[in-house]
């Protein structure tokens, strides 16, 4: 760990990570924004750059803030099933699964990915510190659960080269792991826990490492994939791949219901078009109750994708349901000019029943051009999600490049 | 009537802080308004004073945490002069060297918190987020009248349904949450988030300041949200020192109150006030002097008012068996210190600006509560709780560079003691139980000790009029809250005496430099005049 | 009458205590096929009759009986199943330190002691405290409403609250609003002059809560205890024949006399869930019983932390479970004597009534300070009783029973109660020494249970008589916890009818009943 972690927090509240010491030195913007309590990159060089090695090379993304959890015993299964909306039995071992998990309104606390790592013995990462949570929920259960997230640091290496240079730098049978498979290497003499997972849409893994090893492995990742284009990128890019993906973002898309202060801000995840996720075909969960009657009841506002007309980002514009701009019934959550997919995209909140598939509504879009502000009612149409989802993120074994 | 005085619109007797809001508020209203003060500096507890050479004491109040920025703005109080300039957190030192402090950055608080316990750390997120779902219910009801549940009047059905129609909105959930948090003691409430000690022993020292509850009382969890309320205003610089002591705050009223054509007369105590008819006609002096006017607007507390300054004969006998048994009790005692430069205290780290906020001295609830089991007892604590601040470290109006006055609250400290009256020994004594009580955490705290002002609830009663020296003008129990403060039937700023209105923390919704009462009182005596504020 | 299959009822009752023996019985007499079960060797809960020495018993649990309403007493035909009184409408006496002592007869005429201006404001007060129980008492007497639903009896419910407020008139109700938050202390000061009636009227306040009489909220505990003894009827404090056990197996009688199968020494286990509803509960030894519905007359953590499971409910729900407050504060005190003791100051006649140690409010108050620390008070408060001067059946010819609630016992003293509860009993008995000259001499046996006594005693986490402090916080629609506060919980078929709930404890049986007509109103027969 780098030395300053010395200085005391009321001085420099922020952590490090691990990698920060290569972090720093490629950044060429000093451009950092803090991430559940550590320092992280927002832009290296220019994150369009970033963003395209994201769909046509590789890159790596320090993903070390991630909050972990363990969550181990016997009773961790029972445990997390009766967490998560997932039927968690059916997590084999060695596998990875997208999780939420939701309070007794059925409002959603988190997203986050579970990793099964044995029979009892379970990892939960998660954007945001669910501790008090995660013991509140642990009552009664005879499980282990505690934070582990600086004793293990995280890299995210995404795009379409990335099998090939993880083969290079000596993970040994990486082209056979599957999409959410995760395994165990062993590498130049340290373990690296390596999952098929990600927040891209795209081909691409996580590396889970011990501290100590973090740099050796930063290093010699990037000799191996200095032919292949591999370059180390900062939220921003990360940001636009994830919008194409589909993904939500916390506190962008959704508060946690365990966060929100006023009233009617909590969102179910079958409102967060996460209905797929909330299964009710297995035993108890906190939140079951009210998700199901929410079902029976039908939604009156869904979170679904949205093509805006034109080349203008829909940020943070209200919609519509006519041009007049007189019956308003949504607003925009996150919104991108998608590069790859040449469509103007967003993700949106939308109240029943403008969010059908195929619906149009209309967006109210604000912009500053050269300090005068112009106002575009512009058309919208509910599509499908993910708005980017190539073959290469399943492919097993993927190609090289 | 002595054909000598000027006959006012309206007289206000006692300059505190709201007393002069409403002041303001009505003469800005076209009123000609005059405020009679007893003694010859305006404030009442809101005050600057220079006893001991260039050293500024605010010797009673000290921070500035609740007046209510709607007031600040609607009296100009900043183009007057009223600069409030916010501090950095706060620290509780412990007895074993160890200590818990407060930072502004959410994840510098994470991690201290987090050095006593991981998980409230966490937990603290959640305890934000109740209190200040409270905050956000309370805050529109404290600059509204509160309505008299027994009234079938149209203004106070209405006001009930819209407290109701306040309170149906939040959900079910959230008004169990309502209902058990107002209700609650700080000492349960705290222990729904916190498992470590000081962390809660820390939150708690809020629930206590100058009431006659311990922590464990039920009723003291809602005060909790006092450290809130400047935060929840979404404006900054609300909570922090008014620069050059809380003299600013009343000297800022002052010349708003000027600007409108108002006046103050200092030195000018009220001997009683005048009623005729059944109506308020004015005051008389202890001078002699009589000073007409139409209205009275008493800024005293209810038992000063009505026990002390008005013959029994004009009140009901219900009335006044009713202003006897509420209860003003001393409990907060101050002392004011001048010291020859910043005293170290090795529990904070150096370089922490905590150093810079409110500093306790306490390890757990227990302590304070055994403190309260002393007050009790008729003594002053013998572990007593302290809120020191030392103000001079950010307004450098308040002491010579280099020199720095310390403001130091003490809760518990009788108004009686159970061995008979305060004497000059006894409040010595009192000092010297904090100074020790400071000097465990500081070495060389007492050795800078250039001059030191102790004020016991006896003293404050003498000085500033405050019956107790109670800084609430009554106890913010369920018993004396809303629709019962100060008598029920009576919370509504208006007196059996017609033309005469009350304006202190004697009314709803009391405590603190809020102004509240004051703003509150001036709408009830302008809508009853006809006129619109 | 329903007919049960062999092991498949239309209601499982676990406990036999008073409440749910209510239930049950209710239940039963409504045509449900109801079975009780209970952990317990018999009937009773805490209101049981045990031999605590050789040929001395006495009422181990609760040992006076002043909440149940007559009309239920009635209703249930208690009389015709055994239940007779040794005593009815017992006055009490307040001790005093210098052998002086203030009587209280029972409805409280002022008598001996008293001083002329506690005498003359006496009936105002008791008037209005009296209107005031009126109202309450048909507040305990239903279900409480729930806040913020669209549900019409919730609505009319709530309006009627309101409406009853209103009924009282603009003075009393002003005067409610006013004191019903308040300290027993303050008020009692402002009315009173006499310490041992303020003392006394403190400790009716304060019994059985975790409070001193400074406490904000002991006004509300006094008025409900009021209430409740409004609600039961023109007979408070009474003492049945053979101790309150003989009120249970009363109780147990009117339940199988309309066809309630009772099942004594049968723990539960576990509550059966399937298809997210309750469908019965298995006991200690293995065996499954089926049923439409289950009550639990628990205490609200057995219930839903060990017998259902934090499994089969929400976190939010959990937490609120385990947040709430179950450390009794009251300990039990049970003396075997050889003689009639005679207390200072006090006429025999007055022994067959009740006793109170509480001085003053001032005395009680420091009574309290000590638990707060986990340290008990060198000068306890006390309610004493002497059964035997009612009912000699209790002991051998000749000699008696003393039976006393200790105020205040903490539930886990700092040093542990193996270590602690010699010296406190030491402490009680010098107590009870200065006010009965010659008691310590006469005493063949002494039981102390301790919070944690009656909490194994009666499976009550924290010992509790109300299975939970009766506070502000813990009252009416928040009591036992938001979720299960109208006797129904979040598993379908699954109900709570035990002191947990509104109105609490108190051998009352008021949550019994509720609970029992909750369940006949819910239509939600399987």
């Amino acid at each position: 760990m780098s030395t300053e972690h010395s200085v005391p927090h009321f001085l420099k509240p922020l952590l490090e990570t691990p990698f920060h010491a290569r972090a720093r030195a490629l950044s060429q913007h000093d451009s950092y924004v803090p991430w559940a309590g550590y320092t992280t990159v927002d832009v290296f060089t220019s994150a369009e750059q970033e963003y395209f090695a994201i769909r046509n090379a590789s890159t790596l993304y320090d993903i070390t803030p991630m909050v972990k959890y363990r969550v181990a015993g016997p009773d961790a299964e029972r445990y997390l099933n009766h967490l998560v909306t997932r039927d968690v039995r059916k997590l084999r071992v060695g596998r990875v699964s997208y999780v939420v998990w939701c309070n007794d309104d059925g409002h959603i606390i988190d997203d986050g990915t579970l990793f099964r790592l044995g029979p009892n013995d379970f990892r939960v990462c998660t954007a945001e510190r669910q501790l008090d949570w995660l013991l509140d929920s642990a009552i009664g259960f005879d499980v282990v659960v505690e934070e582990v997230t600086e004793d293990i640091a995280a890299l995210s290496m995404q795009g379409p080269t990335s099998c090939y240079i993880l083969k290079r730098f000596g993970l040994e049978g990486i082209e056979t792991l599957k999409p959410f498979e995760l395994r165990d290497f062993t590498v130049r003499g340290g373990t690296i826990m390596v999952s098929r997972t990600g927040f891209t849409g795209d081909l691409g893994y996580e590396l889970w490492m011990h501290p100590e090893h973090a740099l050796t492995t930063w290093d010699e990742l990037m000799s191996a994939g200095q032919t292949r284009g591999l370059r180390a990128i900062g939220s921003q890019a990360l940001n636009m791949a994830r919008i194409e993906a589909g993904f939500l973002m916390p506190n962008v898309d959704f508060v946690s219901a365990e966060h929100t202060v006023r009233i009617g801000r909590d969102r179910t995840p079958l409102e967060l078009g996460l209905g797929w996720l909330v299964e009710f075909d297995k035993p108890h969960y906190t939140g079951r109750r009210a998700l199901l009657a929410q079902q029976r009841r039908g939604l009156s506002r869904l979170l679904v994708g949205i093509d805006v007309e034109g080349n203008k980002p829909a940020h943070n514009a209200l919609l519509y349901r006519d041009r007049d701009g007189n019956h308003e019934v949504g607003s925009v959550m996150s919104a991108l000019w998608s590069p790859t997919c040449k469509r103007n995209l967003a993700l949106a909140i939308i109240d029943a029943p403008h969010h059908a598939m195929g619906s149009t509504v209309w967006a109210d879009i604000y912009l500053n051009r050269e300090l005068v502000w112009e106002r575009r009612m512009v058309a919208a149409r509910v599509v499908e999600r993910p708005f980017f989802a190539p073959d290469r993120r399943r492919l097993t074994p993927p190609a090289d490049r | 009537m002595a054909a000598t005085a000027k006959r006012h619109d309206v007289i206000v007797v006692g300059a505190g802080h709201n007393g002069l809001v409403a002041a303001c508020y009505l003469a800005r209203a076209g009123l000609d308004v005059l405020v009679v003060e007893r003694n010859d500096y305006i404030g009442g507890a809101a005050v600057s004073r220079q006893l001991y050479e260039d050293f500024t004491y605010s010797n009673c109040s000290y921070v500035c945490s609740l007046l209510r920025p709607e007031i600040m703005r609607t009296l100009e109080l900043p183009r007057y002069g009223l600069q409030i300039i916010p501090y950095d957190g706060g620290c509780t030192m412990m007895r074993d060297g160890n200590h818990l402090a407060l930072y502004d950055n959410h994840d510098a608080l994470r991690r201290e918190i987090a050095r006593h316990s991981k998980r409230d750390a966490e937990a603290y997120d959640r305890y934000s987020r109740d209190v200040i779902r409270q905050c956000k219910f309370i805050r529109p009801l404290l600059l509204r009248e509160p309505p008299d549940p027994t009234s079938f009047k149209p203004r106070d059905i209405t006001e009930l349904l819209y407290i109701g129609q306040r309170f149906h909105r939040m959900g079910e959930e959230r008004m169990y949450d309502t209902l058990r948090f107002w209700t609650m003691s700080a000492a349960d409430f705290l222990d729904e988030y916190f498992e470590s000690e000081i962390v809660k022993a820390h939150f708690a020292g809020s629930s206590i300041i100058g009431t006659a509850l311990g922590p464990r009382s039920p009723g003291s969890a809602y005060v909790l949200l006092h450290h809130y309320m400047g935060d929840i205003d979404e404006t900054v610089g609300a909570w922090g020192f008014a620069r050059g002591g809380m003299g600013s705050v009343t000297a800022s009223l002052t010349k708003s109150l000027q600007a409108s054509g108002g006046a103050v007369r200092t030195g000018a105590p009220v001997e009683r006030i005048l009623v005729r008819n059944g109506r308020s006609c004015g005051v008389a002096l202890a001078s002699g002097e009589e000073i007409g006017a139409k209205i009275v607007v008493s800024n005293m507390d209810v038992k000063r008012t009505f026990l002390d300054s008005m013959d029994a004969e004009h009140l009901p006998e219900d009335f006044v068996k009713a202003v006897r048994r509420f209860k003003i009790r001393g409990s907060s005692g101050k002392l004011n210190i001048a010291l020859d430069g910043l005293p170290t205290f090795p529990a904070i780290p150096k370089g922490s600006p905590a150093i810079r906020g409110d500093l306790h001295i306490t390890d757990t609830i227990e302590m304070m509560e055994r403190a309260y089991d002393d007050w009790k007892d008729g003594r002053w604590s013998q572990a007593p709780y302290v809120d020191m601040l030392m103000p001079s470290q950010i307004d450098p109006t308040m002491a010579a560079d280099g020199k720095h006055y310390m403001s130091v609250f003490v809760q518990y400290c009788p108004y009686e003691l159970a061995d008979g009256p305060w004497t000059d020994a006894k409040r010595a004594a009192f000092g010297e139980t904090v100074v020790q009580a400071i000097e465990r955490q500081s070495p060389d705290f007492r050795s800078l000790i250039r001059h030191m002002e102790v004020r016991t609830p006896w003293d404050i009663e003498r000085e500033v009029g405050l019956t107790e020296g109670n800084i609430f003008q009554g106890e913010l129990t369920m018993d004396q809250l809303l629709f019962n403060r100060p008598v029920p039937g009576y919370a509504q700023y208006r007196t059996p005496v017609k033309g005469l209105y009350l304006s202190g923390s004697s009314t709803h919704p009391g405590g603190g430099v809020m102004g509240a009462p004051g703003a509150n009182c001036a709408r009830r005596v302008l809508a009853d005049l006809g006129r619109s504020a | 009458m329903a007919t049960p299959s062999s092991n498949q009822y239309d209601v499982i009752v676990i406990g036999a205590g008073h409440n749910g023996l209510v239930c049950a019985a209710t239940l039963a007499r409504a045509g449900r096929s109801v079975l009780v079960v209970e952990a317990a060797d018999q009937v009773g809960g805490m209101a049981v009759t045990r031999e605590f020495a050789p040929g001395y018993r006495v009422s181990s649990g609760a040992h006076l009986l002043h909440q149940m309403p007559l009309a239920l007493m009635r209703e249930l035909n208690l009389s015709g199943h055994g239940l007779e009184f040794a005593a009815t409408s017992l006055a009490t006496t307040a001790l005093g330190d210098e052998g002086t002592g203030l009587a209280l007869a029972c409805g409280g005429t002022p008598g001996a002691g008293w001083t002329a201006r506690d005498a003359a404001a006496w009936p105002a007060w008791q008037g209005r405290l009296a209107r005031f129980a009126r109202l309450l008492h048909t507040l305990l007497a239903a279900p409480p409403p729930r806040l913020g639903t669209e549900a019409w009896t919730d609505k009319v419910a709530l309006a009627k609250v309101g409406l009853r407020l209103r009924l009282l008139g603009r003075r009393d109700m002003r005067e409610f609003l006013r004191i019903v938050g308040m300290n027993a202390y303050d008020l009692l000061e402002d009315e009173f002059e006499s310490s041992l009636l303020k003392g006394a009227l403190g400790l009716d306040a304060v019994l059985g809560t975790n409070f001193g009489p400074r406490a904000p909220g002991t006004v509300l505990t006094l008025l409900y205890r009021l209430a409740a003894e409004s609600a039961a009827g023109p007979m408070p404090l009474a003492l049945p024949r053979g101790g309150l056990g003989a009120l249970s197996l009363a109780l147990a009688r009117a339940a199988t006399a309309a066809g309630a199968a009772i099942r004594t020494a049968s723990p539960v286990e576990r509550i059966l869930v399937a298809d997210d509803r309750a469908t019965g509960v298995v006991l200690a030894s293995g065996e499954t019983i089926g049923a439409g519905r289950v009550v639990s007359s628990a205490d609200v953590k057995t219930t839903f932390l060990k017998l259902l499971g934090p499994e089969h409910l929400d976190t939010g729900f959990v937490r609120r479970v385990d947040h709430v407050r179950t450390s009794g504060l009251a300990a039990k005190l049970h003396l075997a004597l050889d003689r009639l003791p005679g207390f200072r100051g006090t006429a025999p006649a007055a022994l067959g009534g009740r006793l109170v140690v509480s001085p003053s409010l001032d005395y009680l108050e420091r009574a309290f300070n000590p638990s707060k620390y986990g340290e008990w008070p060198s000068s306890p408060a006390l309610e004493i009783t002497l059964p035997t001067v009612s009912d000699p059946s209790l002991a051998p010819a000749g000699h008696h029973v003393l039976s006393a609630i200790v105020q205040y016992a903490p539930y886990a003293p700092k040093a542990g109660w193996a270590a602690e509860k010699r010296p406190f009993l030491e402490a009680i008995l010098a107590r009870l020494e200065a006010y009965a000259p010659g008691l310590r001499n006469s005493i063949v046996a002494s039981e102390l249970s301790t919070p944690e006594d009656l909490e194994r005693e009666f499976r009550v986490p924290g010992g509790h008589w109300h299975h939970g402090d009766l506070a502000f916080d813990q009252f009416y629609m928040v009591r036992p916890v938001p979720g299960a506060s109208q006797y129904a919980t979040p598993l379908q078929g699954l109900y709570l009818c035990g002191a947990s709930c509104h109105p609490g404890g108190g051998v009352m049986g008021l949550a019994g009943l509720n609970a029992a007509r909750r369940m006949l109103d819910a239509g939600d027969t399987p």
